[in-house]
């Protein structure tokens, strides 16, 4: 199995407050730690399982900055075996479509029989990026994967459909997954494989190395405009109990108890 | 200018509320961009849906065939880029949901058309339509313009808008399928219940729930105590099941249970929408967070700003010297 697992860069934004920086199209992450997206994470995971199981190649891609490179080797000594980290500031990254162009440029060309991206980047959230690929590339896809079965020729993929029903689809390959969170147990990263990652490829290339022409993949080419970001006003009726941990504590439990809720 | 082409989402013989959700969005944008609403009905024995939507006043059209029995995604990209190019619709919306995020994306691409994904609004002014989506799990609003196209997609989130009251009834007019033939490279093999459990929460009266803030395994006995101390069930976001703290039938949200205690305490939980989607039931909420930005607050009744384990043992001690 020759496989390729896109996999970004994301700030975590969940602890921490977030602001807009002056220019109103971008957010100051300068404060914030990165790591993996999660999804990405478990595609990861995935493509090195199904290496385990079938033998074969993984190769990361990803499209960021230096710092990233943490990322992506931490991706290698889990078992991935090269990687390619495209950095150019003229991709479009508010449009999932650009992102998607440039994705496949760096995977077109060669032989492939999976490409496993994950369902959602926790920053931008588009849940499109890894379709769009799949269209890119010519290629059949599914989405939201929570179970996969490579057989003969095939994929069998569990996708999961609202509410926890699984709809069960079966795709010729070369195919695109996007991998839903839960599908495995990340692995931590072995110290070998640490020590191993450090040896393993990774080229850095730009739009003009893989053939790109910029125009195509920039905002100009990009149909749609990221205007404004803004925090959207916190409409929030509750009642905030004060004081120290333990007062609060106590408080509630009065609110509690009084309120005959428990 | 073209119509808004509405794609009415159905699942084993039911309309989903995306459908009927769209229906209060798409009349209202027709208006300002002085255009009308067509819904499209893509699947099998369609007459009693068809009917269902025609009942909010626009005209429905209906692909019914065998073929889409099930949905597949790639039948479903094959069906609209013909309609696309039959009707040049202004605007194609569907609902980010799993059948739309499973072909909208492809679509774009094929057709080279813009797309917006999961907006919670739209807009149409001066020429421009414009949407707003959310970032960093709805820390952050965004808004994005269309630059001129001839058809705009868009995806809409579950949930945002109320379903109108039904109006009208629209005229049904069935539509041969552009899709004569069978596809071999991608089928459907079955659908596959979720998992039930030991206890069901639908149906539970309190819950305690959390989140990633539990930090480790270990961490869950406090809860099970706090949970005993009041009959609580424990139930859990995503990153809780996924990280295997808790079973996944316990997993409150749009992939999970809906549920509609009359108490519910989460903790450690950021309140992203799907989440929230499946809890907003609930009759009371208390929010323990230690990020006062945390949007779980916003549908918190009663909300604590503070590390939960500083908070939780003091509350358990608490609660049974009050209750005896
Ligand atoms: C298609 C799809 C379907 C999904 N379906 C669901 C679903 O059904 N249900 C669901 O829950 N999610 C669902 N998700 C995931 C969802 O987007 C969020 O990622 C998830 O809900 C986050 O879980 P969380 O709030 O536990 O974790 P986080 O977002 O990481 O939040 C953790 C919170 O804990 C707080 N915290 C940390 N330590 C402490 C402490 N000591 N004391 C107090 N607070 C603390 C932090 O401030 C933070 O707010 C879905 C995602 C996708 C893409
Ligand atoms: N900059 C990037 N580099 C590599 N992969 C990416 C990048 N952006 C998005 N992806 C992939 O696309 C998936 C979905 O992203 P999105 O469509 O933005 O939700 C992510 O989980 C990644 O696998």
């Amino acid at each position: 199995m020759k496989m390729f697992v896109c996999i970004k860069y994301v700030p975590d934004t969940s602890e921490a407050e977030v602001k807009v920086n002056p220019d109103g199209v971008t957010v100051d992450s300068s404060r914030f730690s990165f790591d993996i997206n999660d999804a990405d994470n478990y595609a990861v995971e995935e493509s090195v399982l199904i290496k385990e199981a079938k033998e074969g190649d993984v190769t990361v891609v990803s499209i960021g900055p230096k710092k990233s490179d943490v990322m992506i080797r931490m991706a290698m000594a889990k078992g991935c075996d090269q990687a390619v980290r495209i950095e150019d500031d003229r991709i479009a990254g508010h449009d999932p479509l650009m992102v998607a162009k440039a994705l496949a440029a760096a995977i077109k060309g060669q032989e492939f029989d999976l490409v496993l991206t994950g369902c959602m980047a926790s920053d931008d959230g588009h849940m499109s990026t890894g379709v769009a690929l799949a269209e890119e590339l010519g290629v059949n896809h599914a989405s939201m994967v929570k179970k996969v079965e490579v057989l003969d020729g095939k994929v069998r993929a569990h996708r999961e459909l609202e509410g926890g029903l699984l709809e069960v689809v079966e795709l010729e390959l070369p195919a695109v997954l996007t991998i839903q969170t839960g599908i495995n147990e990340p692995r931590y990263a072995p110290i070998r494989g640490i020590r191993q990652a450090q040896k393993k490829e990774l080229k850095v290339v730009s739009l003009d190395d893989l053939g790109v022409d910029p125009a195509s993949v920039g905002s100009d080419a990009s149909m749609v405009v990221l205007e404004e970001l803004y925090i959207p006003e916190v409409e929030s009726s509750a009642e905030f109990i004060e004081g120290e941990a333990e007062e609060k504590a106590e408080k509630l439990a009065s609110i509690l108890v009084k309120g005959g809720l428990v | 200018m073209g119509n808004i082409l509405v794609l009415a989402e159905h699942r084993q013989g039911a309309l989903r509320d995306i459908s009927y959700e769209m229906m209060a969005l798409a009349p209202k944008l027709a208006e300002d961009m002085g255009c009308e609403v067509t819904v499209l009905l893509v699947g099998s024995k369609m007459d009693d849906l068809a009917k269902k939507m025609a009942a909010y006043g626009s005209k429905v059209l209906v692909v019914d065939d065998p073929l889409f029995e099930n949905f597949n995604a790639e039948k479903y990209q094959k069906v609209l880029s013909a309609l696309i190019d039959d009707l040049k619709p202004a605007v194609v919306m569907t609902g980010q949901t799993a059948q739309g995020v499973d072909f909208i994306p492809a679509l774009a691409v094929e057709k080279n058309l813009p797309l917006v994904a999961e907006a919670i609004s739209l807009e149409y002014a001066n020429g421009t339509l414009k949407a707003t989506r959310q970032l960093y799990s709805g820390k952050v609003n965004a808004t994005v313009a269309f630059k001129p196209a001839d058809t705009y997609l868009v995806t809409i989130r579950e949930g945002v808008v109320e379903p109108p009251d039904a109006a009208a009834d629209g005229a049904v007019e069935k539509v041969d399928s552009p899709l004569k033939d069978d596809l071999t490279y991608r089928s459907f093999v079955e659908y596959i219940e979720a998992e039930v459990g030991d206890v069901d929460i639908t149906q539970s009266d309190t819950l305690v729930a959390v989140g990633r803030g539990l930090k480790e395994d270990k961490n869950l006995s406090i809860i099970e105590e706090l949970a005993q101390a009041i009959r609580a069930d424990i139930a859990g976001s995503r990153a809780a099941t996924d990280a295997g703290w808790i079973p996944h039938d316990r997993q409150v949200g749009t992939s999970g249970k809906s549920v509609k205690p009359k108490l519910y305490i989460a903790m450690g939980i950021s309140g992203a929408f799907q989440h929230v989607a499946g809890m907003k039931g609930a009759k009371t909420v208390v929010a323990i967070n230690k990020d006062p930005e945390a949007p779980i607050f916003t549908v918190a009744d009663y909300a604590i700003v503070d590390d939960m384990f500083k908070v939780v043992p003091k509350l358990i001690e608490k609660l049974k010297e009050l209750k005896g």
